[in-house]
């Protein structure tokens, strides 16, 4: 019975004065809603990293130049020119468990069709990219090992360009553009990957890697990066390792921190870049932590408000021989059902605003997860305990006689 | 059924030493009807209190129905309330916007009692405190003056305890009511209820049958009184 009593007593006095619990609740409700959207646009822009790095490749390792020197002057990562064609081919054939390997030659050119013309990214390559870098036709076909002898001025567009060049729809197969006033065939499209601004990878054109060093860069042995794709998961550690170990003797170098090259895994990356997101979406609870510390902070402020309003019932409580102990569960419970409300409210709301956020910025995809909803819930009880402690106890350690003459 | 002895009643205040009540003693029989007089700042405040185990005195001894009162914890002055003494107030003290029934049903609260129970004491106890029983699901503050006072009756009543105590329960009523209310005190003493009044009026103490008056602390003259005919102006 003690409870339905507390229960009972509980709504009678929250009923009483709706407009104030209500407002009081509205409080805890933007603290936990604002708790549940910014923890879910963290967690969704984390997924959504994860997502794009991995649609770079699979289980991928970056061999890129390293920075070049001018008088103890760095010139950045990949700025000098020190990996060739033959280091791919020994990768390939002397380390174990590389699925493929795919050197390429990069640049940015201006390329034209149509009398449109846009600036894009002109990867050479050989036909192992496909494998390595997760690129999927959408039409026509992926250039041959026999276009790439033959350095065949043939060329695969990503989405983009197409866009940029043909338009939206417009089929380019059969085509052509000129990159650097050398004409080119269109005999593929790739399908999407998704991504925006600098980070676009479909905003590029693929096209045989001879063709790239006959017509676009000029005659050159030497690429712009390598990309190895590890048989697993589990052995992409021993292949970075030893694709280490046989550059450095290749290019006859014995202290490994003055190697010419540098090796990035993809977990690497994803790693670093979860810590990031993780970062961020800690920062954006922690502000939205203050306003639900707000909402405690009022809470508070009511009950004191309401122990001061009913100091006579609470003296009449006493006086007919209602325990200490009950009166302080009754208003620790008044408290925590307020804050309790919050939460479920607050939960509801989080969801609806991760839901918008969404809608409108769609690149955003929100993910809510149940930890979070746990964790708001026992949040919002927490702070009803702690704001409602204050409170109880000075209701239920009132004098009754002192209470009972109150006015 | 009370025996006080020696009740002495000190406050500090700072350096300020008040006496509220030195050296009381008295005892009152179950079955009695008595009056505490005395005028304010007498020590009948101090000394209902202490007989309403709200308080407990500095020094000196309190045994209701053979139970040492003075000594006891918060929590066991709690259910001796609950159990034992039954209180009205001047001022009545309902639970606003609240039906009669659950006012009257309030000292049940956390109880092992059911609430068919709970409501079926309240029904009795309602009746027996002379409310009529249309009046039982209106809200308190729809009531009037006296028919609080009857609520507040039927509340103190309902766990049928040893006595009642009533502060001032005139003290916010006119006279006609007044008279009601205290008629309905004597019929209550008349079925066997011990009832304490505290009173500065004398109109109002002379419904009891014996009046202690109490003077700065100390007890200046305890004498029965017959209830006189009091005629309704």
């Amino acid at each position: 019975m003690v409870f339905i009593d507390l229960l009972k007593e509980t709504l009678w006095s929250l009923t009483g004065n709706k407009v104030r619990s209500s407002l009081t609740i509205l409080g805890i409700i933007i603290g936990i809603a604002s708790v549940i959207t910014m923890v879910a646009i963290g967690q969704g822009a984390q997924k959504s990293i994860a997502a794009s790095i991995e649609s770079i490749g699979s289980n991928l390792i970056l061999i890129q130049p390293g920075s070049e020197r001018i008088g103890g002057v760095s010139q950045g990562g990949g700025s000098s020119q020190t990996l060739t064609m033959e280091d791919a081919d020994a990768i390939k054939n002397e380390v174990p468990n590389v699925k493929a390997v795919a050197p390429a030659v990069t640049t940015r050119k201006q390329a034209t069709a149509n009398g449109n013309n846009t600036n894009t990214q002109i990867i050479g390559s050989t036909t192992d990219y496909t494998t390595v870098r997760n690129v999927t036709i959408d039409t026509g076909s992926f250039f041959t090992d026999q276009q790439i002898a033959s350095s065949a001025k043939v060329a695969v567009l990503g989405p983009t360009v197409r866009d940029d060049l043909f338009g939206a729809n417009a089929n380019p197969i059969g085509q052509y553009i000129k990159i650097n006033n050398v004409q080119f065939q269109v005999i593929g499209m790739t399908v999407s990957k998704g991504g925006t601004g600098f980070s676009n990878q479909d905003d590029v054109i693929y096209i045989p890697i001879t063709s790239a060093e006959h017509y676009i860069v000029g005659e050159t042995t030497y690429v712009n990066n390598i990309s190895v794709s590890a048989v697993d998961q589990t052995s992409l550690d021993s292949v970075q390792s030893q694709i280490s170990d046989l550059l450095l003797a290749r290019h006859k170098i014995s202290d490994p921190t003055q190697a010419d090259f540098s090796l990035i895994n993809q977990s690497d990356i994803i790693a670093t870049a979860s810590s990031v997101t993780g970062t961020f979406t800690t920062l954006l609870a922690s502000i939205a932590g203050i306003s639900l510390l707000v909402g405690g902070i009022g809470i508070m402020n009511m009950m004191l408000t309401t122990v001061t309003e009913r100091t006579r019932e609470i003296g009449l409580r006493k006086a007919v021989g209602i325990k200490k102990t009950y009166i302080n569960m009754q208003f620790l419970s008044e408290a925590v059902v307020l804050t309790f409300l919050g939460g479920v409210a607050g939960v509801i709301l989080g969801m609806i605003a991760s839901r918008v956020v969404t809608y409108f910025v769609s690149s955003l995809t929100t993910s809510i997860s149940l930890s979070a909803i746990l964790l708001a819930f026992g949040v919002s009880a927490g702070v009803g305990i702690i704001f409602g402690f204050y409170p109880a106890r000075r209701a239920a350690n009132l004098s009754p006689i002192e209470a009972l003459r109150y006015e | 059924m009370i025996n006080c002895k020696n009740l002495t009643k000190i406050y500090h205040n700072g350096d300020v030493e008040t006496v509220a009540l030195n050296d009381v003693s008295f005892q009152i029989e179950k079955g009695e009807f008595v009056s505490i007089i005395g005028p304010s700042g007498s020590g009948k405040s101090t000394l209902m209190h202490i007989l309403g185990a709200l308080d407990t005195p500095t020094s000196g001894q309190y045994h209701l129905d053979g139970k040492e009162v003075s000594r006891l914890n918060d929590d066991e002055l709690s259910d001796l309330r609950k159990n034992k003494i039954g209180f009205v107030f001047q001022s009545f003290n309902l639970l606003p916007r609240t039906t009669v029934l659950r006012n009257v049903m309030l000292p049940l609260l956390y109880t092992d009692s059911t609430g068919e129970e709970r409501e079926k004491r309240a029904r009795e106890s309602l009746k027996y405190a002379g409310m009529e029983e249309n009046k039982f699901m209106n809200l308190s503050n729809q009531l009037s003056g006296g028919q609080m006072q009857r609520v507040a009756i039927a509340r103190s009543l309902i766990n049928n305890p040893s006595i009642i105590l009533a502060d001032e329960p005139t003290g916010n009523l006119d006279t006609k009511t007044s008279h009601l209310v205290m008629k309905a005190f004597q019929e209550l003493n008349d079925k066997g209820h011990t009832i304490i009044l505290i009173t500065h009026e004398m109109d109002v103490a002379d419904y009891a049958n014996r009046i202690i008056h109490i003077r700065d602390g100390n007890i200046e003259k305890d004498a029965p009184n017959k209830p006189n005919d009091h005629i309704i102006a």
